[in-house]
This record gives structure tokens, C-alpha cells and sequence, in this order.
């Protein structure tokens, strides 16, 4: 047999045989590119030699838009960005034309704005969990993650009254301030989470296949994952500890005590899919505890009272970035004084990290395709913007 | 039962005819059942109702899916190789279907009673793979073909361990004949084959005398090892999870039918409902008696009535049947899938080699304890 193989190799080598590489288009429709992505394949048998991701499919010109728009008007359009993060988005941006406006915000509002921008975490890791789950071959655990996520989005609903793309933080101030009984809604629905961060442990994470499916498989290095600058969950299942909240401070992120999540390489490679994966579920667990403190601080108050009259901000330009829960999110804005922004650029974490797709790819499967690609944990509504 | 259509019918081909579909009748019931199970199995591990609005409880949406999967367009691929493309989802499901001959349903019905019942199960189970081959390659479909390669890797190396599992069975017994096989497990369930085998002497059906005894609890970790990897290569198959690389929908969207629409589809999805009970009906026959009762009395013998023991034997290989495609529904919401390479590496480096040293030691243990 083995010499067959020799005969057919050499023959290969020889120009005798031809053997050629196939090119395999993964999308737009294909059910785990998480969206309208395209991946073109280029494989040997089952091997991948080349990852070519093709965007652009769900382009819709936000940064065009936004300078037609006033300011508060281009809230809307960063909730259709990642709009599996709307709060997060929401964030950045009211928080780049504050600080263009100098605006000093109430406690309330700072609190409810952090309780939101980590509930939304949350949800957002849940999809990001399940979705990963489903890819390696996992239905339940998407299930399971997706009935938490609903009450998330019914706390949301109560409060501002939309489940997906809330239009909530407003340049100084939120749209509305939370509904009666919120505390205890958030409090319930921590009570009720925790279990599940272990049920899923259980069912997925500690599987035995599903870590033979993800250790080893996609490793990031450190180098490769900070000179193509990803950043979020992927630059620290990488095993670096960095994290906006807590080495860029913005809102009141310091007032609070929780850890970083860092990957360690615990089933396999510090940096491969099951580090990335882990980083998520550990942060969900960071993010309850952030909850949790500053349930316990709520102060009353009037969220209204910083909101300007007229947003017009003095000319300049800022650079505000926020910890998306894909990663960095940054915003640029530059003002010419008038009511329209001259222009915002979005510098969006799941577009970078994507970028690294071919470098940690090649040589594997298929199989290992869909895990690489859902531990990166893309959002098409931001990638392409 | 045959003498019985024959006293009816009349010696004639429709009597063969009735003969030869009496399986198809159960399959196409069970087939509905089981659709139904794995909806609302799966609905409630996962906190969901799964269909409720089909009929009382959501009990018709199977014959709702049939419906619409009869009403749908008949889909041939422009670029695809019409001949092949339209045979496999048949030949798919004929090879299925033709498995079932050889499945004894009581002591008085199996479609043919082979001398080498065993050893057809394995040689007509291959055809399968011919037809899947023939599906990913005529499709046209890079994905198909993917999908068609990996499922012919995947069942022609298991077929190797289940070959083997079925010689541990075999060789005990020395009868390639199911019948013979289940007679061999006769009485109360712990002379089933998975508890060691029979444990008094038993006359099997080709009249030969089986000779045992409690000595046979020797065999008992063999057989419990050899149920459990028969079950596992099952599993791997029938393209089941963890196994169902082939038809992997995150990676391949649907393998090698991916192309495929209306009756060829429900075609394809009878032949692996067909092969998920052919899997538990041999491994209740290998190891679980058969159609034997667990308490080795029949109801029907109270009364002398040889028609109501049949239809216990039925009964009780039916639900042996079910409990094992229950057991493949739930695996199936529960585990993840593996890759490619490591299915390979657990066929060939785990089960096979485990498996030819259970059938060298019950060779021994046989020929020692003769």
C-alpha cells in the first residue's frame, strides 16, 4: 500500500499525474457563516490550503449616512451595526459626542448604562455560545442559551420597549429610564442565569468531543493576534489580559471588582477555539458580578437633566472606543460645528478579528472551518456596515 | 404465518406479494412514529412543545410533513446525471428495506429464514453505499460529494467492527440463522446474550442442541463490551450523531442530498428512519433475545393460542426496536459531532482492534468451554 502511495507520489512530483486543488464557495447562503459572509475555500481533499473571505453583502453605507444625518439621528443606524450588541453600539457613540461636548453625566445614568451595555453582553454571548455549540453539532445547548437570552430581551423590551435595536442611550442621557420593578427583574434574572452558565459547562463545554472538536484547533498566537489587532474575546483567549473596561477606562467600569477572563490553554493550546470559547463563558459570569454591584449602588435620580438642547458640537475630533463584546469598538467623529457630523468612521472589532481567519486556518478541515469561524463569533451587520 | 395467508389467499403470487410487504406496512407506521418521536423528543429536552397544532398534541404533524413533501417540485439538477440522480434515492431506500427480510418479528414470521441470515444483513447493508456514491456524484454539487466520500469512508470502515461483533454473536451460538440466534437466548432475560448467553441447554430451531450453562456468566463482560461498540458502529451507519458527518449541516448543508427535494428526499430520509430500526432490531436480536418475553412466559400460551404469542413476540421485538431508536433520538440532542479524522481514528485504532480481541477470546473461551 505504502508503496503505491510512493509510486502515486512520485508520479505526482513527476508531472504525470496532475492533481489539482479545489476551490469551495462556503456562502453567502450556508448555515454556519453566521450571516451573509462568503468564504472561498481553496482545499486539498479535505485540507484547507487558503481562506479568502468576500464581504459586502449586507453593505449599507452607515458611515455615508451618518453625515447626512444630525447626530442623534445616527444612534439608530450603530443599533443595526452589531445588532446582537445594540447597547454596546449605542454606548460608544453617545459616549464619543459626549466627550466632543464635554458633557458630565448623572450617576443614574451612568449605572443604567452599564447594567444595560452588560445585560446585552450577556445576551450577546449566548448567541455567541449557542451558535458555536450548533456549528460543532450541538443543538440543545443553543436552545438553552437562546430561553436566557429572552429574558434579557424582555427586560430590555419592558424598559424601552424594543428586543432587538433599542435606540436607548441618547447623547447625554437614555431614551427612557427603566421600568418599575427593573431591580428585581435583573435580580431574578441573575438568579436564574447562573445555573444555566453551569448547565451548559456540562452539556457543552466540558464534553469531551466537543473539546476534542476545538482544542488545538485554530490557535492564535499572541504576536498574529496583536499585529492584525484583534481585540475582545479572541485577543484574550490569545491569553492576553487586556480589556477596555478595565486599562481604557470610560463610564464607571472602575468602581466596580471583577477580573479579566484570560485564556489558559486548559484543554489544549493557549489561543485555540475552545480558550476563545471559554473567555465568553467566563466573562458572562464577570458581567453578572458587574451587574450585581451596581444593583447594589442604584442611585435615584433624573436621567434627563444632562440631555442637551441642541446637539452641536464645537469642532474637533475624538476617538472613543468602548469593549464591544466582540471586542474593541471605536468610534471617530470629526465635527465641523455644525448639526451634522463631517464625518464618523466605525472601527468595528468583528471586521478585524475576521481578518485572521486565513492565517489560523490553513491546514486544517472543513469541520475545523466552521469551528474557527464560530469561535471568532462574527456579526455580518457590522462587518460590512 | 405464511401457511396462514396461503389458507386464506390461496397459493398464488399475491399471497407472496402480501407476504413480502408486511414489513413495508410496519415500516411506513413506524416510520411516522418515529418522525413524531424525534420532534417532540427533542422539543422537550430542549424546553420547547415542538408541534401543537397539527391535530390533538401535534400527533399528525408527521403525515403533515409527508404531505408536503409529496406536494413539493420534483427537482433534477440541470447539470446532474438524471439517470443516477433519480435511481439512488430508490436503490438507497431498497437496500434498506431489503435488510429487513432476514428481521425475525416473532417465531412465526421472517420475511426469508436464511441459513445465513447474519452474513446477508452485512453483504445487502453495503449497497447502501452504492446508492449514497451514486447520489453525491450524480448531484453535481461539490458539497454532495463531499458529503457522498465521507459517508462511504465512514460505513465501509464500520461495517469491519460490526462484522466482527456480529461473529462474536455467531460464533457463540454457531448459527448464522437469526432464528437460531434468538431461540438460543430463550427463557427469562438473563439468558439473553448481553447477560452471558444461555444458561441451560436450548434445541434450536434447526433442531441442533445448544449446549450451556452458568458458566456461561463468563461471557457476560464480552457481550456487555461487544453490545456496546455494535451500538456505537451502529450509530455510525445509520449517519446518526455523533456520527453524522456525512450529512453534517454546518459544514456540508445537507451532504450528499443536498440537492435532492420532495419524494426523492423523503425517500433518503425513510431509508436512514429504515436503517435506525434495522440498528436496534439486530442489537435486540444480537444481544437483547429478540422477540424473546424478559420473563420467558408468553400470555398467550395461558390461553393456547399460538396467533396472540406471535403477536406478543411482535410486540416485545417492536419495543425493543423502539427503545434503541429512542436511545439514537436522544444521542443525537445531546452530543456533538466529531470530525472526519477522528471518526477514522476511533474505527480503526479503538473498535477494530478492540474487537478482534473479544472475538479471539470467545473463539477460545468457546472451543475451551465445548
Amino acid at each position: 500500500m505504502s508503496q503505491t502511495l510512493e509510486a502515486l507520489q512520485e508520479d505526482i512530483a513527476a508531472g504525470r499525474l496532475k492533481t489539482d486543488e479545489l476551490v469551495l464557495n462556503m456562502g453567502p447562503q450556508h448555515p454556519s457563516t453566521h450571516g451573509v459572509l462568503r468564504l472561498e475555500l481553496v482545499l486539498d481533499g479535505e485540507a484547507v490550503v487558503k481562506v479568502i473571505p468576500h464581504l459586502g453583502y449586507l453593505h449599507r453605507c452607515f458611515e455615508k449616512h451618518a453625515e447626512a444625518m444630525t447626530y442623534p439621528q445616527v444612534i439608530p443606524y450603530t443599533d443595526r451595526m452589531d445588532y446582537l450588541a445594540a447597547m454596546n453600539n449605542n454606548h460608544g457613540y453617545a459616549l464619543a459626542i459626549e466627550r466632543l461636548m464635554g458633557i458630565e453625566l448623572p450617576e443614574r445614568v451612568e449605572y443604567i448604562r452599564v447594567i444595560m451595555a452588560e445585560l446585552q453582553r450577556i445576551a450577546s454571548h449566548l448567541v455567541a455560545i449557542g451558535t458555536f455549540g450548533m456549528d460543532i453539532g450541538a443543538f440543545t445547548p443553543f436552545l438553552y442559551c437562546f430561553r436566557d437570552r429572552e429574558y434579557i430581551l424582555d427586560i430590555f423590551e419592558r424598559t424601552c420597549g424594543a428586543r432587538l435595536l433599542y435606540n436607548y442611550m441618547w447623547v447625554g442621557g437614555l431614551s427612557h429610564d427603566v421600568h418599575d420593578g427593573f431591580e428585581k427583574d435583573v435580580r431574578d434574572f441573575i438568579k436564574r442565569f447562573r445555573p444555566t452558565i453551569k448547565e451548559v459547562n456540562d452539556l457543552l463545554n466540558y464534553n469531551k468531543i466537543f473539546i476534542e472538536r476545538t482544542a488545538n484547533i485554530g490557535v492564535l498566537p499572541v504576536d498574529v493576534a496583536v499585529s492584525y489587532g484583534c481585540s475582545g474575546p479572541m485577543l484574550r483567549g490569545s491569553g492576553v489580559d487586556f480589556d477596555l473596561r478595565r486599562d481604557d477606562p470610560y463610564s464607571i467600569y472602575d468602581r466596580f471588582d471583577w477580573q479579566v477572563c484570560v485564556g489558559k490553554g486548559e484543554a489544549g493550546t493557549v489561543g485555540d477555539c475552545w480558550d476563545r470559547h471559554m473567555v465568553r463563558v467566563w466573562e458572562m459570569e464577570q458581567s453578572c458580578n458587574i451587574i450585581e454591584q451596581a444593583l447594589e449602588t442604584f442611585p435615584p435620580g433624573d436621567i434627563t437633566e444632562a440631555i442637551p438642547k441642541r446637539i452641536r458640537p464645537p469642532k474637533g475630533e475624538i476617538y472613543t472606543r468602548v469593549e464591544n463584546p466582540r471586542g474593541e469598538l471605536g468610534y471617530y467623529v470629526i465635527s465641523d460645528g455644525s448639526a451634522n457630523p463631517f464625518r464618523v468612521k466605525a472601527r468595528g472589532p468583528s471586521f478585524v478579528n475576521l481578518s485572521v481567519i486565513d492565517e489560523i486556518s490553513r491546514g486544517h478541515l472543513i469541520a475545523d472551518i466552521v469551528a474557527i469561524l464560530g469561535s471568532i463569533d462574527i456579526v455580518l451587520g457590522e462587518i460590512d456596515r | 404465518m405464511e401457511s396462514l395467508l396461503q389458507s386464506l389467499l390461496g397459493d398464488n403470487l399475491l399471497t407472496l406479494v402480501l407476504y413480502c410487504a408486511l414489513p413495508l406496512v410496519f415500516l411506513l407506521l413506524y416510520a411516522l412514529l418515529a418522525i413524531l418521536g424525534e420532534v417532540k423528543i427533542s422539543a422537550f429536552m430542549q424546553d420547547r412543545l415542538g408541534p401543537m397544532r397539527t391535530g390533538p398534541w401535534g400527533i399528525i404533524q408527521p403525515l403533515a410533513d409527508v404531505l408536503k413533501l409529496l406536494q413539493k417540485e420534483d427537482i433534477t439538477p440541470k447539470d446532474a446525471d438524471k439517470f443516477l440522480f433519480n435511481l439512488a434515492p430508490y436503490l438507497s431506500f431498497m437496500a434498506a428495506y431489503a435488510a429487513f427480510a432476514v428481521i425475525p418479528f416473532s417465531s412465526q414470521y421472517v420475511g426469508a429464514d436464511l441459513n445465513l441470515g447474519a452474513f446477508y444483513l452485512l453483504a445487502i447493508g453495503s449497497l447502501n453505499v452504492a446508492a449514497i456514491m451514486m447520489a453525491g456524484w450524480a448531484s453535481h454539487n461539490k458539497y454532495s460529494l463531499y458529503g457522498a466520500m465521507r459517508s462511504v469512508a465512514q460505513i465501509v470502515s464500520y461495517e469491519v467492527p460490526a462484522a466482527m461483533m456480529l461473529v462474536i454473536v455467531v460464533l457463540f451460538v454457531g448459527s448464522l440463522n437469526f432464528q437460531d440466534i434468538i431461540t438460543a437466548q430463550s427463557g427469562p432475560f438473563w439468558n439473553w446474550m448481553v447477560f452471558g448467553g444461555p444458561k441451560a441447554d436450548v434445541e434450536l430451531a434447526s433442531g441442533e442442541i445448544l449446549g450451556a450453562s452458568w458458566i456461561n456468566l463468563i461471557f457476560l463482560p464480552l457481550f456487555l463490551a461487544s453490545f456496546v461498540m455494535y451500538y456505537i458502529t451502529g450509530l455510525a451507519e445509520t449517519n446518526r450523531t455523533p456520527f453524522d458527518i456525512p450529512e453534517a449541516e454546518s459544514e456540508l448543508v445537507s451532504g450528499y442530498h443536498t440537492e435532492y427535494s420532495g419524494m426523492k428526499f423523503a425517500m433518503f430520509f425513510m431509508s436512514e428512519y429504515a436503517n435506525m430500526f434495522l440498528v436496534s432490531a439486530v442489537t435486540a436480536i444480537l444481544f437483547f433475545g429478540g422477540w424473546n418475553s424478559p420473563f420467558g412466559v408468553y400470555l398467550g400460551d395461558m390461553f393456547d393460542a399460538q396467533w396472540l404469542v406471535a403477536l406478543e413476540q411482535f410486540g416485545w421485538l417492536v419495543f425493543k426496536g423502539l427503545f434503541f431508536v429512542f436511545v439514537i433520538i436522544w444521542l443525537r440532542w445531546t452530543l456533538p459531532r466529531l470530525r472526519v479524522d477522528q471518526l477514522m481514528y476511533m474505527c480503526w485504532k479503538v473498535l477494530i482492534p478492540f474487537s478482534f480481541g473479544i472475538a479471539l477470546i470467545v473463539g477460545f473461551l468457546v472451543v475451551v468451554l465445548k
